[in-house]
């Protein structure tokens, strides 16, 4: 979903391409960003207090009466059939009600896809959810166990028995490149990309580095496991879910179970993360399937090892990386190709090729990937899919290059940065790397690395530094819908299915609505999470803040309009157009003249009005037909290599960004911080044990899944350049994660830095340097 | 998890006759035996808590220490006389877990605690023959990365995961047990075992025996004594490798050392050949790296874990020279 909008350009860039700027969305730019009041202002999180006291309520902890506890049973092969199942011990259990299995399972439609067009779709996998008696992976849920408590319903889930017939299992990643499909499109943006005469390029070239890089497969585990708490109240359908996308689930959810859409009700005010392994799983379906079963309400919360079996993860990848350049270090070829898995029934592209499109400039490339189809768990989005992995491979590419021609890794990028998109020559709407690097740079002391590897040592520790770019594209989500009320004391009300995750939508937003209608932040509420709000799109590819903030600027027109209605003629306002109107101070007044203003209060009291309402929607996000629209990073690692042991501790980090205006500091920060906490993660300690034997992830826990641990955590400093993006609401561009990306690479570049060894594998663990 | 009966005991009395069933474990802090019946790999039909019997660290007249058995890990840690000479049994302990889990274990709950291998942890869908004897062992061609490289068999290749329990290995602790037959007493060397043919079989316990204390004698090696912990993230990991050593040197020569390996077998493997390489010798890092190699000779590895070996060898050579003041 992050490449949304390589999705909504390609399919009609075109068409498209003779638009002129001036007839775009954010053609004149956003007025805010010249008049900020509390926007770019540090603001505390509005769900934070509730959070720290555990006052906010989860899906997992929402009360009911009558409640049943669920516990799946998974399977233990990775493909065949179950041949015999005997749940007959298991329902004579301790406060067993019932299991559920493909024999009794009501009938359910397949869960329609996550796609591009249908705003209503969440599936991450498109299999049938315990329709029959197939194994397609190794953890597929067999059977529900619902019981008076959970501990019933976990004890009886283990004494439920199968036996399976098996048949041959495609679980190796290096067998299944022998069958790779590659795919015309990614999404669908066009997925092989040729452009001038690479081979040529590479024999004539003065330097050329042309190497292949590994990320293994990665698990979500975000603070709050998937979790669903459902009951049917006659056909109505109700689930408090941990989701990321609200409207999709529940359109999802009225397709599986044949029901209107309206006859689902999905409520998730509180995600404790999304990282987008939170959308609709077998576990919701499974959930609502045994609730009506029952007739009883149901919680299904998985545990750990139940969200490595049932909830997807990120692909792993094989990535060649070939860079051709002149002695001046400009590129003349670029080779991307590769692998990764993504078996028939998933969703998700892990589209590692495409950062490598628009970041740098070279006179021919050679892009293509290639998809392994393998018989596991579909895999799905991850904080920064395509991009974290990509830019693992070009940025330490990027960086053999350097060293291979003598020169600065910042100076390298500095000659190859591409003005525009390199391939479409579309423009940038905004976009200033190279500030990114300056500023980052100077905050870190660049100018202290020895550029010689392997020559700073500090008792048994080598010391190291190294840099790498970060990159996401921006996407703007169509369909996102806000509601603003008015009420007769003034105070506004933003609605919205919208998601919070952790992130700060709520407190941004509010800071937004505010500045928008000219009010102080107190008198502005905004209520997201629930599917009785006005339409929201799922919180994904770093989109909500810019949707739902488009969203509240078109609801905030049509407001102005109705208002100046409701004014009629006895005002200070008569006689103005929508057109001489601007919120301020509480109300609206004319352009720039503060003795024309009638206040909110004052207008609807005089129409005898309780309140006003108008709801207004993210529009067609044609700015990203046009422009090149992309934040960028530039990280920078100091780190230390045990000569000993191969160990890696990280001394210090520093992140600046170029992500168009930031607007709240503080939760921007935390963003920032939080992508990079997960960068680490991804250079020096997650791998999903994934035995390819059996197809069975071994590391099903967080005890075997290694999620950095504080120790792991250095000094992290953020800084950004804080250019407006005149192309877009509040002129900003998503952060949720960018953060991540370049990380990886950063980190690896400053190891190879420290030791003169280059690691290509992630993660970086120390029997990898061990012979450094 | 099944149901099971809950009993707590007031003192070592009480707990030996409330444990009366052979399918009745002892409950230290339950920070590793609540986790396996969460898994249903232990399935005891009774817990007798022994956590609340009286838990004191005293020194003997002879100038050792006596931990009682349901010490929490972070008193041991903590305790004055543990820190000055037994430095390395305070560090060895602050290596493992997390600050939460070390508040609840307890000294015998952490020597009995048992391996992490996944495919021991993955009662459904994995063999072991812990779990189930004569099933077979998914690990020696799976994911073997913190796997054994002393004393496997070819039924099982997993590891002791305690931290703790290294030092006590390199500071010849003994281990005391009350019974219904009665008290006896164990040296931690030989209480774990090796997997051999039987590899469900991992103490000296006897059936309704209590561990009821730990005894360190007193050690010329344990004042200038370490612990180095080798691991794939900054805490709360397991070892890949681990050495506890001490080190006394008189007249420039190695009069005393004591080194033990964590990570690498099924107990914590006392270094003995390379002891005995050391003593008398003078104190370089290439003594300390033939030392390793003569111990390391009777390694065997697999595909996951080759590399302990050179780890070991770098790792004791480090600790060794830090404790001499020699260059590494």
């Amino acid at each position: 979903m992050s490449k949304l909008q390589n999705a909504i350009v390609g399919g009609v860039r075109t068409a498209m391409s003779y638009v002129p700027s001036s007839w775009l969305p954010g053609g004149k730019p956003d007025p805010l960003i010249a008049r900020r009041v509390t926007l770019g202002t540090q603001q505390p999180r509005v769900d934070g207090p509730d959070k720290v006291r555990g006052a906010a309520r989860f899906a997992a902890e929402v009360p009911m009466e009558g409640l049943l506890y669920a516990a799946c049973v998974h399977s233990t092969i990775a493909r065949g059939r179950i041949a015999a199942l005997d749940v007959s011990v298991a329902e004579a259990a301790p406060g067993v009600v019932l299991v559920m299995t493909h024999r009794n399972a009501p009938k359910m439609a397949l869960p329609p896809p996550i796609g591009l067009t249908n705003l209503k779709a969440a599936g991450n996998s498109i299999l049938p959810v315990m329709q029959d008696p197939d194994i397609r992976w190794n953890g597929q849920a067999i059977a529900v166990v619902l019981a008076e408590t959970q501990e019933q319903a976990d004890h009886a889930a283990s004494l439920v028995k199968a036996r399976y017939e098996a048949v041959a299992a495609r679980t190796r990643f290096e067998t299944a490149k022998a069958d790779a499909r590659t795919p015309d499109s990614l999404m669908i943006e066009k997925n092989q990309l040729k452009k001038g005469d690479v081979q040529a390029a590479f024999q004539a070239a003065a330097r050329r580095v042309d190497a292949v890089y590994r990320t293994p497969w990665h698990n979500h585990n975000p603070i709050e496991p998937n979790a669903a708490t459902i009951v049917w109240s006659g056909d109505r359908l109700i689930v408090h879910d941990a989701t990321q996308m609200l409207n999709g689930t529940a359109g999802s959810l009225a397709k599986v179970f044949g029901i209107k859409e309206s006859q689902v009700h999905v409520s998730s005010p509180f995600v404790g993360g999304g990282f987008g392994g939170k959308g609709l799983w077998d576990h919701q379906i499974l959930g609502a399937a045994a609730a009506k079963l029952a007739g009883r309400p149901v919680r299904i919360a998985l545990s750990r090892a139940g969200m490595h079996r049932l909830i997807g993860g990120r692909s792993p990848t094989e990535q060649r990386v070939a860079l051709s350049a002149e002695a001046d270090g400009k590129l003349t070829g670029l080779i991307h190709h590769g692998f990764s898995v993504k078996p028939q029934h998933s969703v998700c592209d892990e589209a590692f090729t495409l950062s490598g499109r628009s970041l740098y400039a070279s006179d021919s490339v050679d892009i293509v990937q290639h998809t392994l189809d393998l018989d596991v768990l579909a895999n799905t989005f991850m904080r920064a899919p395509g991009e974290a992995p990509g830019t693992f491979a070009l940025e330490c590419a990027m960086d053999e290059l350097a060293h291979a021609l003598g020169m600065d890794p910042i100076e390298l990028r500095r000659r190859n940065v591409s003005d525009g998109d390199p391939i479409t020559g579309a423009p940038h709407s905004q976009s200033d790397m190279m500030l990114a690097y300056e500023l980052g740079a100077e905050r870190f002391g660049w100018h202290r690395r020895v550029a010689a590897p392997r020559s700073l040592k500090d008792g048994e520790w080598r010391l190291g530094m190294g840099c790498a770019t970060g990159s996401f594209p921006y996407a703007r989500m169509p369909g996102m819908s806000a509601r603003i009320t008015i009420d007769d004391n003034g105070h506004a009300t933003v609605s919205s299915a919208a998601h919070e995750m952790g992130m700060g939508t709520t407190t941004v937003q509010q800071q937004h609505a505010a500045d928008r209608l000219g009010l102080p932040l107190d008198r502005v509420t905004v209520r997201i999470g629930d599917t009785s709000l006005p339409f929201g799109s799922f919180a994904g590819g770093s989109s909500q803040t810019a949707s739902l903030g488009a969203a509240i600027n078109a609801a905030s027109a049509k407001l102005a309009s109705q208002l100046l209605r409701l004014a009629g003629n006895d005002t200070p306002l008569a006689g103005l157009k929508v057109g001489d109107i601007e919120f301020a101070d509480g109300g609206l007044r004319k352009i720039d003249d503060s003795s024309r203003h009638e206040s909110f209060v004052s207008i609807l009291k005089r129409a005898a009005r309780r309140e006003v309402s108008v709801t207004g929607e993210s529009g067609a996000p044609l700015e990203m037909l046009k422009f090149s629209m992309h934040s960028r990073s530039a990280i920078f690692c100091e780190l230390r290599v045990s000569d000993v042991t191969g160990e890696i501790r990280i001394d210090r980090l520093v992140g600046c960004f170029d992500c168009g205006r930031i607007l709240n500091p503080r939760t921007a920060a935390s963003q920032f911080r939080g992508g990079m906490i997960m960068g680490i993660g991804m250079a020096l300690t997650e791998e999903t044990l994934f035995d390819e034997r059996t197809g069975r992830v071994m590391s099903a826990s967080i005890a075997d899944y290694h999620v950095p641990v504080h120790l792991d955590v250095p000094d992290i400093d953020v800084l950004w350049t804080d250019i407006a993006d005149p192309r877009t609401p509040m002129g900003a561009r998503g952060i949720g994660e960018i953060g991540i990306t370049g990380v990886a690479a950063a980190i690896a570049n400053a190891a190879f830095n420290a030791t003169g060894k280059r690691v290509r594998d992630l993660p970086l663990t120390p029997d990898k340097f061990l012979f450094a | 998890m099944r149901s099971f009966d809950y009993r707590c005991a007031a003192d070592r009395t009480e707990a030996l006759s409330m444990a009366d069933t052979a399918q009745a474990r002892f409950l230290g802090g339950g920070t590793n035996l609540v986790d396996l019946m969460r898994q249903n790999i232990e399935a005891p039909a009774a817990l007798v808590d022994v956590s609340r019997l009286p838990a004191a660290i005293e020194e003997t007249p002879d100038g050792g220490l006596i931990i009682g058995a349901a010490v929490r890990n972070s008193a041991a840690a903590a305790h004055p006389a543990v820190r000055t000479r037994y430095p390395m049994l305070s560090r060895a302990i602050l290596a493992g877990a997390s600050a939460q889990i070390r508040n609840m274990a307890t000294i015998a709950g952490n020597i009995l605690q048992r391996t992490r291998c996944p495919y021991f942890y993955d009662a459904a869908g994995s063999r072991c023959n812990k779990r189930e004897p004569g099933i077979g062992c998914d690990a020696i061609d799976g994911f073997n990365r913190y796997h054994a490289i002393f004393g496997g068999s070819e039924h099982c290749i997993a590891t002791h995961p305690s931290d703790m329990c290294v030092a006590l290995a390199a500071l010849d602790a003994t281990v005391h047990l009350a019974g219904p037959g009665g008290e006896r007493s164990v040296p931690l060397l030989d209480f774990h075992r090796l997997p051999g043919d039987h590899p469900e079989i991992e103490t000296a316990l006897r059936p309704g025996e209590l561990i009821t204390e730990i005894e360190l004698a007193p050690s010329a090696a344990a004042a200038n004594s370490t612990y180095r912990k080798v691991r794939d993230r900054s805490s709360y990991a397991f070892a890949l490798v681990s050495i506890a050593a001490g080190l006394q040197l008189v007249a420039g020569k190695i009069e005393h050392v004591r080194i033990a390996v964590g990570g690498v077998a099924a107990k914590p493997w006392r270094a003995t050949r390379a002891e005995q390489v050391l003593l008398g010798q003078a104190p370089t890092r290439e003594r300390f790296l033939e030392a390793a190699d003569a111990e390391l000779a009777a390694a065997r590895t697999f595909d996951g874990n080759a590399f302990k070996v050179e780890l070991v060898k770098r790792t004791t050579a480090a600790v060794l020279s830090e404790l001499a003041g020699v260059d590494a």
